[in-house]
């Protein structure tokens, strides 16, 4: 039943630029699942290990401006010697950009462990926001305010055959629904192994997971690496599309929506951020098309509040004790909750 | 020191102190653990029974001496690693991990007989298949001991007070312990969750397992224990069979106020 559900919704999700000929709604899918991938990747962090960091921009904006960067090429100074990159290919910059973020995010990882808490909230919110001012202030190799242009799309060579670049819209959603798909498959397996066990004991209960001989602060790390890696992906995939970065990428209020994706969708599920993201990726071009930019804001605002507040659990675990608590024959709520997938 | 002239020494505290900002919770702790004993640590409320547990498993740094497991210094050692050389504990209040199945309870306790990695998990190697359907096999024992089988399906947070304290036990038992360290293991259970997990002690004393616990529930200790130490305001009044410290004036005064009519 499960399989066959999955199977549905996979090929309604590859057929959509069969029968979505609106370009700036394909436009709207293909940011939206950027951003998915992202608080996907938040998920594992926030919603398997409970850490919450206020900063997850800072690697989605680190693999953004690494991916550009190694993609377009610069020649910088640092102290008096001339440093010069030239132009490498997009997915160089691709692997480098997700590397990268992934490097920061075992920096933060293994800080979480020495400050906790709302000190630790405090300092991803400040790493975040240092990097904004490093890309807003480090002019000759960010341009700064000026922004980063013309960056090229992904191309794909196949030697002997040619090459693929991703101009089009239809071939960008493709390339980021395969990306969620692997991101997806990336985190469903991590949790339901043996480690995902780790991270979420780790969430549950700290002092039980320790006196079992769990070492927490490893698979902590390990998810902080994971979980900026995914985002730093994130990051040069929207470089690519979007095709201009400029410092704002790193404002707060990303972290904040990713975190609204995550929470109202049901953290700490495999489907919590898809359903979430899809809400608010769609819900302000929905409303834009009747109410005034004022009101749309309040009506944001309203219904995140009113998720929140009916549904503390989130949409995902709610709809599936629904489920569940419909028939006589169906399965108890325990066994769906145990089942995230 | 009786019952351990016999035995190897499994645990040693050596005159461990704990100060909290001038507040004494443990002042001149010294005792041993033979192999294969089982020992009840006992004393009124304060006496700084859970304070040991907590110094004796890495969770406080004591403010003088030393513990050592089987000759190994825990100094410095996080409680991950004292777990590791197989000193295991149980938390006084409900430890298990809530919001799980009472089977993914004891998978994630049985983290450390098993060793797949990112790369096992990602790749779904067949070398992590196998190790998964032997962990769900070990599971699946340690749920028949403690007689949870037909739960392992359930959150853990809706069971009873008293199988959820089974439950923890077989968290700790996941972990292969050589010493088990039980902090008030029947405190809150009925007359008859207390013989279960009675019974539970003996077949794993059974095991060769040395047993440490902390209790409040005077029967149980007298009737499981080979050898009692109680503590008092930090410090060892007592030592012995269940039987003499039943007749210690020392600890009848300790408990229940009485002057000593003999000193």
């Amino acid at each position: 039943m499960r399989r066959w559900l999955a199977g549905g919704w996979l090929l309604l999700l590859l057929s959509v630029p069969l029968w979505m000929h609106d370009q700036y709604l394909l436009h709207v899918l293909i940011v939206t699942g950027i951003f998915i991938i992202a608080a996907m990747s938040l998920n594992l962090l926030l919603g398997y290990t409970g850490q919450l960091s206020l900063g997850h921009v800072a690697f989605f904006g680190i693999g953004a401006y690494t991916s550009a960067l190694v993609s377009l090429g610069f020649e910088i100074d640092i102290f008096g010697y001339p440093v010069v990159h030239e132009p490498w290919p997009e997915l160089a910059g691709f692997a480098i950009g997700t590397a990268l973020a992934g490097l920061c995010g075992y920096a933060i990882g293994r800080l979480s462990f020495k400050v906790r808490g709302a000190y630790f909230v405090i300092v991803t919110i400040s790493f975040a926001e240092v990097m904004r001012l490093v890309a807003l202030n480090w002019v000759e190799l960010t341009q700064g305010p000026a922004a980063l242009t013309n960056i090229s799309p992904f191309k794909f060579a196949f030697p002997g055959i040619g090459s693929f670049t991703f101009w089009s819209k239809t071939s960008n959603y493709y390339l980021v629904l395969g990306s969620a798909l692997l991101a997806y498959a990336i985190i469903k397996r991590i949790v339901e192994s043996r480690i995902g066990r780790a991270m979420i004991a780790l969430k549950e209960n700290e002092p039980l997971a320790l006196s079992l001989g769990i070492d927490v602060t490893r698979y902590l790390v390990l998810a902080a690496v994971v979980s900026a890696a995914l985002a730093g992906a994130a990051g040069s995939l929207y470089a690519h599309y979007i095709r201009i970065i400029d410092p704002s990428i790193f404002l707060f209020i990303y972290t904040v929506t990713m975190v609204i994706m995550v929470i109202t969708g049901g953290k700490g599920t495999l489907a919590g951020p898809v359903v979430g993201g899809v809400i608010f990726g769609f819900l302000p071009v929905i409303v834009r098309s009747f109410a005034a930019p004022e009101l749309q804001w309040i009506l944001y605002g309203a219904l995140m509040i009113a998720i929140v507040v009916l549904l503390p659990e989130g949409i995902v675990p709610a709809v599936e004790r629904w489920i569940a608590n419909r028939g006589p024959n169906s399965a108890r709520p325990s066994d769906v909750l145990a089942d995230h997938s | 020191m009786t019952g351990t002239s016999q035995r190897p020494v499994a645990l040693e505290v050596e005159h461990v102190v704990v100060r909290f900002d001038g507040l004494v919770a443990i002042a001149d702790l010294a005792f041993r653990v033979g192999e294969g004993e089982i020992v009840g640590l006992i004393g009124p409320n304060g006496a700084g029974k859970t304070t040991a547990f907590n110094v004796i498993t890495g969770f406080l740094r004591p403010t003088e001496g030393r513990v050592l497991y089987r000759g190994t210094p825990l100094g410095g050692l996080k409680p991950h690693q004292i777990a590791a050389l197989g000193l295991v504990r149980t938390f006084q209040r409900t430890s298990v991990f809530q919001t799980r199945t009472v089977l993914d309870n004891v998978l994630t306790a049985l983290h450390r007989r098993g060793s797949a990695g990112l790369w096992d998990a990602l790749l779904r190697l067949p070398r992590g298949a196998v190790e998964e359907r032997r962990l769900g096999e070990q599971a699946q024992e340690l749920l028949h001991l403690v007689g949870l089988e037909r739960r392992a399906g359930e959150r853990a947070g809706v069971l009873s007070y008293g199988d959820q304290r089974l439950l923890g036990v077989a968290l700790a038992l996941a972990a292969q312990p050589s010493m088990l360290l039980l902090d008030e293991p029947v405190s809150g259970m009925n007359a008859t969750e207390t013989s279960r997990l009675m019974k539970l002690l003996a077949d794993i004393r059974g095991l060769g397992t040395t047993i440490l616990l902390v209790e409040h529930d005077m029967r149980m200790v007298m009737g499981a224990c080979e050898r009692v130490i109680v503590l008092n305001y930090g410090r060892i009044i007592a030592e012995g069979t269940p039987a003499s410290i039943q007749s210690d004036p020392e600890v009848i005064r300790a408990y229940l106020g009485q002057k000593a009519k003999h000193a």
